[in-house]
């Protein structure tokens, strides 16, 4: 499974860089974001959800989260 | 008398306001909400190129202000925005033009169409004499509250009640981490909810990655008697989960109460009769026709001790 890392990036370039990387990846593939605690793990599964994705779960470890997604149709 | 070269009828409601220098006036227009068709923005500039100064003002309430307006032009002015229905806006003792945020539409954070809201009070309460001092109302659509509902007459903030299907829940997180009031915790793989916690801003329902969470019921939370100006006062709860479809009748009923209660006392904000009246009047007041909505008891608007000397000088 891919593992896109978008710890350390502000709002709102790691929505942006989420989406980037989603329009390489197929509809239906599982894919996980790490993401930092506070604005952005408030943020980016929202706005990810918004765009038609399927939010799958989320999970905390060692200060940053997790996000479990399957990619949408277009 | 002399021979009239205006238009009064279109002073009426206010909107042309002395500058400084000799003949000079600014023309405030109305803009509910702050929303305008780029059309009629063409047509504002246009009409401002020719009778104005070169530049327009933004007005702290989303009017925009003509600058430098000869008198002698105002029936022109009038006519020339009308043709893109561009209206004057107020000023003095009236309810003024409505302020709003973007509302929902295209605002993901937006719960209710504070736009819409807007416009209907616009239409029906637009100028209304209140007989004692302006009167100010905007909509909010979330508690985010950008346009301010506490420090307007009577402010609106959109609000959603959130309810959770347990059996579509996966037990995720997301929405206790999206909380940031700390209404809900997750215990045992499931979101905990205090309901004394919650502000109604709907995180958890726009977070939900399965729809487990949604709104029971959507309405707007009311706050009366805020003001800024020299003596600041912060408005308090008066009604919540008030359907959008009664806050024109909502002001009206406010300002019923206003108009009697302010009676004699001269150029008087709202906020400063409820202090002097008890805001047990006014709730009783608005229980009558809004009694499902009006909350049970209230605190008088917040004196904000910002002026000068500061407590204890001289």
């Amino acid at each position: 499974m891919q593992t896109i890392d978008l710890r350390g990036v502000t709002c709102p370039t790691n929505f942006v860089m989420a989406k980037l990387e989603l329009e390489d990846i197929e509809a239906g593939t599982t894919v996980e974001f790490l993401l930092d605690d506070g604005e952005p793990v408030k943020n980016v599964p929202r706005s990810l959800k918004d765009e038609g994705h399927k939010l799958l779960g989320l999970k905390e470890q060692d200060g940053y989260y997790t996000l479990l997604l399957e990619k949408g149709a277009d | 008398m002399a021979e009239q070269k205006i238009d009064l009828r279109n002073l009426k409601a206010g909107g042309f306001i002395k500058e400084r220098g000799k003949d000079l006036f600014t023309v405030r227009l109305r803009v509910p909400g702050g929303r305008l068709s780029v059309d009629r923005l063409a047509k504002i500039a246009e009409v401002a190129q020719k009778y104005g100064k070169g530049y327009v003002h933004l007005s702290v309430r989303q009017s925009i202000e003509l600058i430098n307006v000869n008198f002698a032009d105002f029936d022109a002015v009038v006519a020339e925005l009308g043709e893109e229905q561009q209206k004057v806006a107020s000023c003095g003792a009236r309810v003024r033009v409505p302020t709003a945020c973007g509302g929902c539409e295209y605002n993901p954070n937006g719960l209710i169409d504070t736009q819409k809201s807007a416009l209907e009070v616009d239409e029906k309460l637009f100028g209304t004499a209140t007989g004692h001092h302006k009167f100010k109302v905007c909509f909010a659509g979330c508690p985010f509250d950008c346009p301010k509902s506490s420090i307007n007459d009577v402010g609106f903030q959109g609000a959603v009640w959130p309810s959770l299907d347990a059996d579509a829940c996966i037990g995720c997180g997301l929405c206790a981490k999206s909380c940031t009031e700390g209404a809900l915790a997750m215990a045992d793989g499931k979101p905990v909810f205090d309901a004394q916690k919650c502000i109604y801003c709907g995180d958890c329902i726009k977070v939900c990655p399965t729809g487990a969470w949604s709104a029971a019921k959507k309405g707007y939370t009311v706050r009366i008697g805020g003001k800024w100006g020299r003596r600041p006062l912060v408005g308090t709860l008066y009604a919540t989960f008030l359907p959008e479809e009664r806050a024109v009748d909502f002001i009206a009923a406010v300002l019923a109460w206003y108009q009697e209660k302010a009676e004699g006392a001269g150029r008087v904000r709202l906020g400063d009769i409820i202090i002097r009246e008890g805001c047990q009047s006014l709730l009783d007041h608005l229980r009558r026709d809004f009694a499902g909505f009006v909350v049970a008891e209230t605190v008088p608007p917040q004196v904000i001790v910002n002026q000068i000397p500061l407590p204890g000088q001289a």
